[in-house]
């Protein structure tokens, strides 16, 4: 029988744009520390550590060798994972793995990311195989921006649409003490009124590059329950990927591909019981670089019909005070330290679990969350949480 | 561990100085191919694919996109392990325990005739304090060396011998980039790379792959007749600064092995191990590294070659393959090093067969002066 896992610890930096206050290790100190002292625990504790990042987005190879003292890691096991945007997630399933299978009893699960010190988009520009697809990759505003015309041009769903997704992560960032843009956004004009980087995705419709770390500590059952007054189980993952260059990556204008996202969200439901994903589930930590994708996150994840996402939107179901709150921590849009932002999601969906989420706390009361991870050729890692098992 | 994890088949490409031919993940199939041929399993019935990469050897950013469709990862499970490949083996082995997965694929694909060598590593040291000084693996690994001998009186000559031994042992592998018969004194006049580490004494630049299947115990033995079981595997970090270190130490080292051997029941590593495969870029580092795994004791490596012990036909072969001297990426070495072990447990090693080698250790390296250690050992039962 494998070991159950919960989250007994969490923390994570303030993200910002640049950080040239610390080093990458400094920075992920921060949130170890946090996270250390969220779980009552000190490094002695901790038998093994899990980092993710992309080490072309800081430039730096093999990052999580840097500083083994300030990141956790001296003289302990451990190896980092990297699966472009998903890394921050893939490190919680192999965390989990660790744990559940029995090799440690308590690991330390790091996402971070220092965006200051590399190019992230020059990064992704060089992600496809140089032999026939380097011209075919334009990094993520392009890619987004083909999602974005794709859902306008089939969905039925307007610009303002668009910028009420941005007025709701806007609200919940301005809420959360460690979220990257608080703009204090009032009207949907202000964000119809930001410029164009890919028409029809504005900037205000897209998410910044952010530096920042999110470590959670993973224990096994009894160690949980002896650790924590609020252990928050890991009841399920799930990832999937699949090959890139295929025609509906992330916008789909055939209407005929299989997203990923729905073949992760049919496991992962069927594993668990959940027959409707709004009632089964409290609450969900989207990965969503832009609120275009966000709405059709909604659809995807069946929290409605297809072409409907938009509509919750209207209704204002996904608000923090809503039904079914999505991001109420502000999102990936308005937070984004790529390695780390996965890891926020499953962070950010353990602290509403808990009561614990501050200013962003949800009002009703969240027993089960879904995290959801985005990246490379549109690949989905889920991590489904509940109170109790 | 309650449940035995098995390695079904392994898979190796022959190791190459430049595959220009074959992009990674062509070059990932042809080891992939043959572990599914060997198993009868296609590419549907992987429950998990684990690669291993690095993206700055790759020159692109998620070096796992491009192989997706030759690990099966369409529209499945797959994820990639950025450290040494028998991490990857690690990976999966985590996967299996925890009864999420059963069949698992990992694979690592390395390609190090596309990048430059020495830009990458430098990119590895401290942005701030270190990188300026334009430091590499090598020049780190030369101050190592040094310290190293200097502390125990290592000599050039005992270096040299893992070179010969090493070299030699590849002319019997099937798969090894640069086997040679060679002598001490070739090592010792071959050109001077980073005082005191000669060209004879560094792994060549090297294009390869290698693939590998795990299953929980029952599945394995459906699988294949010769499982080979993981009885104990473990990692370590040293500290990063190279002054917070005595560079004639490998901690880390130690302490893997330590965890890996409690889990696998081992005591005596000298008596109790058959065979074993480890990682070693430089030749020093066979001999640091022996001490670490404690087949002698600390500053005796060098006596340790000098005995013949680590021969073929010694009381506990090293590198029966060739090791990382006959040709082998970084990234692909420790993986490798499984699969050669794997061969030898199975008596499939051919002319570099151990004979009776019930249990095997194999051993991966990551980082600057190996600063990231990973061991694993294997038994037949």
């Amino acid at each position: 029988m494998p070991n159950r896992v919960a989250i007994v610890g969490i923390g994570q930096t303030r993200h910002q744009n640049t950080r040239l206050d610390v080093t990458l290790p400094e920075m992920i100190n921060e949130a170890v520390r946090a996270a250390l002292a969220d779980a009552e625990l000190s490094l002695k504790d901790i038998e093994a550590v899990f980092t993710s990042s992309m080490e072309t987005f800081e430039g730096i190879y093999l990052p999580d060798h840097g500083g083994a003292a300030e990141i956790g890691t001296y003289m302990k096991p451990g190896f980092k994972v990297g699966t472009g945007g998903t890394s921050g997630a893939s490190v919680v399933v192999e965390g989990f793995s660790m744990v559940s299978g029995g090799l440690y009893d308590l690991a330390l699960v790091i996402g971070f990311e220092k965006q200051d010190c590399g190019e992230t988009t020059a990064a992704i520009t060089a992600a496809a195989t140089p032999i026939w697809g380097k011209g075919a990759v334009t990094g993520a505003i392009g890619e987004f921006a083909k999602q974005a015309l794709s859902y306008l041009e089939t969905s039925g769903a307007k610009e303002e649409h668009a910028a009420m997704v941005r007025l709701k992560a806007d609200r919940g960032a301005c809420l959360n003490e460690y979220s990257h843009l608080k703009l204090g956004l009032k009207s949907i004009d202000e964000v119809l009124q930001s410029g164009y980087l890919v028409w029809p995705l504005r900037m205000l419709d897209f998410c910044p590059q952010s530096s920042g770390a999110c470590a959670l500590i993973f224990a096994e059952e009894k160690k949980a329950k002896k650790i924590s007054k609020k252990p928050v189980w890991i009841a399920d993952v799930e990832v999937v990927h699949q090959e890139p260059f295929r025609a509906g990556t992330f916008g789909d204008p055939t209407g005929k591909e299989t997203y990923t996202q729905h073949v992760a969200c049919e496991r992962l439901y069927k594993r668990n019981g959940i027959t409707k994903p709004m009632k089964d589930i409290d609450m969900a930590e989207l990965y969503e670089p832009s609120n275009w994708e966000e709405m059709s996150l909604y659809e995807h994840f069946h929290f409605c019909e297809k072409n409907e996402g938009w509509k919750l939107v209207e209704q204002g179901v996904t608000e923090i005070e809503g039904a079914f709150p999505v991001n109420p921590s502000g999102g990936v849009i308005a937070t984004n330290p790529i390695g780390a932002t996965p890891t926020i999601r499953v962070a950010e969906a353990a602290l509403q679990i808990r009561g614990d989420a501050g200013g962003h706390q949800v009002p009703k009361d969240i027993k089960t969350a879904l995290a959801t991870a985005l990246g490379g050729p549109n690949w989905t890692v889920l991590t489904l949480l509940k109170r109790s098992l | 561990m309650t449940e035995r994890v098995g390695i079904c088949a392994v898979a190796q490409t022959k190791y190459s100085p430049e595959r220009e031919d074959a992009y990674e993940g062509e070059l990932a199939y042809e080891a992939i191919k043959q572990v599914l041929e060997e198993t009868g399993l296609t590419l549907s019935d992987v429950d998990s694919a684990v690669s291993c990469s690095q993206d700055f050897w790759d020159g692109r950013t998620i070096s796992n996109m491009n192989i997706q469709p030759f690990v099966g990862a369409h529209l499945s499970h797959e994820d990639k392990v950025a450290e040494d490949g028998l991490n990857a083996v690690y990976c999966g082995m985590a996967q299996v325990l925890s009864g999420h997965q059963e069949i698992v694929l990992v694979v690592a694909h390395m390609k190090e005739s596309m990048a430059e060598k020495s830009l990458i590593e430098n990119a590895a040291f401290d942005p701030i304090t270190m990188r300026q000084l334009g430091m590499d693996f090598l020049s780190a690994a030369a101050l190592q060396a040094k310290r190293y001998m200097y502390k125990y009186g290592i000599t050039a000559e005992q270096c040299a011998k893992v070179a010969v031994k090493n070299r030699g042992n590849g002319m019997n592998n099937p798969f090894a980039q640069e086997p040679m018969e060679i002598r001490v004194e070739d090592v010792l006049n071959s050109k001077l790379l980073a005082s005191p580490i000669r060209k004879l004494d560094a792994k060549p630049v090297s294009d390869g792959a290698c693939a590998m299947i795990l299953a929980p115990a029952k599945r394995a033995r459906k699988i294949t007749k010769k499982p080979v079981w993981i009885l104990g595997a473990s990692n370590c970090y040293e500290a990063h600064y190279l002054g917070d270190r005595d560079l004639a130490d490998c901690a880390a080292l130690t302490q893997a092995a330590r965890k890996a051997y409690s889990m696998a029941g081992i005591r005596n590593p000298l008596r109790e191990i058959d065979v074993a495969e480890i990682s070693e870029e430089f030749t020093y580092q066979e001999l640091l590294w022996t001490e670490g795994l404690g087949f002698c004791d600390r500053g005796e490596g060098g006596k340790l070659v000098d005995s013949g012990k680590t021969r073929m036909g010694g009381k506990l072969p090293v590198n029966p393959s060739g090791g990382l001297l006959s040709g082998n990426p970084n990234g692909v070495a420790g993986m490798a090093r499984v699969a050669e072990a794997v061969l030898q447990l199975r008596g499939q090693a051919g002319k570099r067969q151990v004979p009776g080698a019930k249990i095997a250790l194999a051993h991966g390296v990551t980082g600057i002066c190996g600063q990231h250690q990973a061991v694993m050992i294997l038994g037949k039962k």
